[in-house]
């Protein structure tokens, strides 16, 4: 951690003189690979940088798209039954934002459609197959559900200004988060319009047993299957002779 | 303390892990059923995935069986020629059972079916069990009054008209090998769809259907179920890639301890007092999904991975 400080106060020392004469805006991630190990708890990374001039920072985290489906419930002969279905061509599997000042009053909603900040602009096409609900419910659900899994942010979070031209904000990723590759996308904005922006990525990635467990799940079904049963039958057993007196 | 499952691809405390698998093999150990029938529905409360619930549950299921099954075997409590003929039936079923459940998957209405499945079985084993086994109380403690007289070991039917009959030493039965084939068929598809051992359909199933006398049922219960859900395991390892080695093996820990403790205590208890605590049991988790699918969920719409699958 004590790493962490000096390098941000090196980077504040460096970056403002360095800024004035190419980019508007300079951020890094105090890491760039997160590594899921077995004790993984779900983390946090740093996200710092110095803006030139005046104006507003928004951070955009988002994680790999996949499609979805998303099913609704409804009652029928007084059960709840599955009844209608929508698919979603693909939606990012993580998304946060983090700002400095409230999107509203930042950038109008063209701009923040344009360059999908903020969860209401995400562009994301729904096909639904439900005379019962309309796309917008669906598309609701969708974000509902995918907060309550914490993956993406229930609100946009605060951006730190530090003498108007550093920033940092913590970027969290819970323990479920999907691996893959991120792209953290940071924007500087100036009346209302995007000045600038950089984009970073970030990988996600399973390292050490856990990822070797999963890679050979996959490669070597078979093996795995019959590993998973012998080890079973074994600690069965040794049970059994254990308590056996 | 946290540690991530690997297949899961979650983090879970191991601490909850362990004692959700010591409780659980301890029911597996005193009545001679899988534990799955609570085990699986736990497993999805707690959050892990429903497949990989189901796929990893018949690996925990294993162990528990084996260890469960040697202190029977022991006591020589296992016939082995019925368990073999309910084996080879579960494998066909089993077969049936996961290609049942792949389809209902892409129909999005699995949940829904493992549910009904649940609600329909648990009330019908729970109820006549309760219902017999309260009877068989009273009656025998009457017979303790009166003295008693020596009854028939069972009733005969025209179950036992059928052809291809089999002497059955252990169960000191004359049967038709074609009843404990079909009904290893019927648990083997069921066992698949509800992610669970079966135990509980076998156990009650072999008392009333086939006759048996109660002293082997769970032991050749526990020893036939080892075999269909090692092939469980094995078709949910290679097909689906839902067995979390790592969850499993949190879950036999607590699992098989818990199951040698539940195997010293059913000696204790009678074969009726056995019977009523589990017909209880059976029957709470009935009332609990049925009232799940009859009341108004606080969430009507459910998150399902598209592409695959």
């Amino acid at each position: 951690m004590r790493m962490l400080v000096v390098l941000f106060l090196a980077v504040a020392a460096v970056i403002p003189a360095a800024a004035r004469a190419a980019d508007p805006l300079v951020a890094d991630l105090s890491k760039h690979l997160v590594a899921i190990t077995t004790g993984f708890a779900g983390t946090d990374v740093l996200l710092f940088g110095a803006v030139d001039g005046e104006g507003e920072v928004v951070v955009v985290v988002r994680g790999p798209s996949k499609p979805e489906i998303v099913r609704r419930k409804d009652r029928q002969a007084g059960i709840w039954i599955n009844s209608g279905s929508a698919q979603v061509e693909a939606a990012p599997s993580f998304y946060r934002v983090a700002s400095t000042r409230p999107l509203a009053e930042i950038a109008p909603q063209a701009v923040l459609d344009r360059h999908q900040i903020g969860l209401d602009h995400l562009d994301l096409s729904i096909e639904t197959h439900d005379s019962g609900a309309d796309t917008a419910t669906y598309r609701d659900a969708l974000v509902r559900l995918k907060q309550k899994k914490g993956l993406y942010g229930e609100k946009v979070e605060r951006i730190g200004f530090m003498s108007h031209r550093l920033f940092r904000t913590e970027l969290h990723f819970p323990a479920n988060v999907p691996v893959g590759t991120y792209l953290v996308e940071v924007y500087l904005m100036q009346d209302g319009d995007v000045v600038s922006a950089q984009t970073t990525p970030l990988v996600i990635s399973k390292i050490g047993i856990g990822a070797d467990v999963f890679d050979f799940a996959h490669q070597q079904a078979a093996a795995y299957g019959l590993i998973a049963i012998a080890l079973a039958a074994a600690a069965g057993w040794l049970a059994a002779v254990a308590f056996k007196k | 303390m946290q540690i991530y499952l690997p297949i899961a691809e979650m983090s879970v405390n191991v601490f909850l892990i362990l004692g959700l698998g010591g409780g659980v093999g301890f029911m597996s150990g005193l009545f001679g059923v899988g534990g799955g029938f609570l085990m699986t529905p736990l497993l999805i409360f707690l959050g892990i995935p429903p497949a990989v619930s189901v796929g990893t549950e018949a690996a925990q299921i294993v162990a528990s069986s084996v260890s469960g099954v040697l202190a029977h075997w022991r006591r020589g409590n296992v016939d082995i020629k019925m368990g073999l003929i309910l084996t080879a039936g579960g494998f066909v079923g089993s077969f049936g059972g996961v290609e049942l459940f792949k389809w209902l998957r892409s129909q999005g209405q699995v949940d829904l079916v493992i549910a009904l499945c649940y609600v329909v079985f648990l009330g019908i084993v729970g109820g006549l069990m309760f219902v017999e086994s309260v009877q068989s109380l009273v009656k025998s403690k009457r017979a303790a009054e009166s003295g008693g007289d020596r009854k028939k070991l069972h009733q005969h039917t025209w179950i036992h008209g059928l052809p291809f009959k089999v002497r059955f030493r252990r169960s000191k039965l004359y049967i038709s090998a074609i009843l404990p084939l079909g009904l290893g068929v019927l648990v083997g598809v069921l066992a698949a769809i509800m992610g669970v051992g079966g135990g509980f359909i076998m156990v009650p199933a072999m008392i009333y259907l086939l006759g048996m006398p109660t002293s082997v049922v769970v032991g050749t219960s526990l020893f036939q179920i080892i075999f269909v859900t090692a092939n469980s395991t094995f078709l949910h390892a290679t097909r689906n890639f839902t067995v979390d080695i790592v969850l499993a093996l949190l879950l036999l820990l607590g699992g098989v301890v818990g199951a040698q403790v539940g195997a010293k205590m059913s000696v204790r208890l009678k074969g009726e007092q056995l019977r009523v605590l589990l017909a209880a049991i059976v029957l709470a988790v009935c009332v609990k999904l049925g009232v799940d699918l009859i009341s108004t969920p606080a969430e009507m719409f459910t998150l399902g991975a598209g592409g695959k699958h």
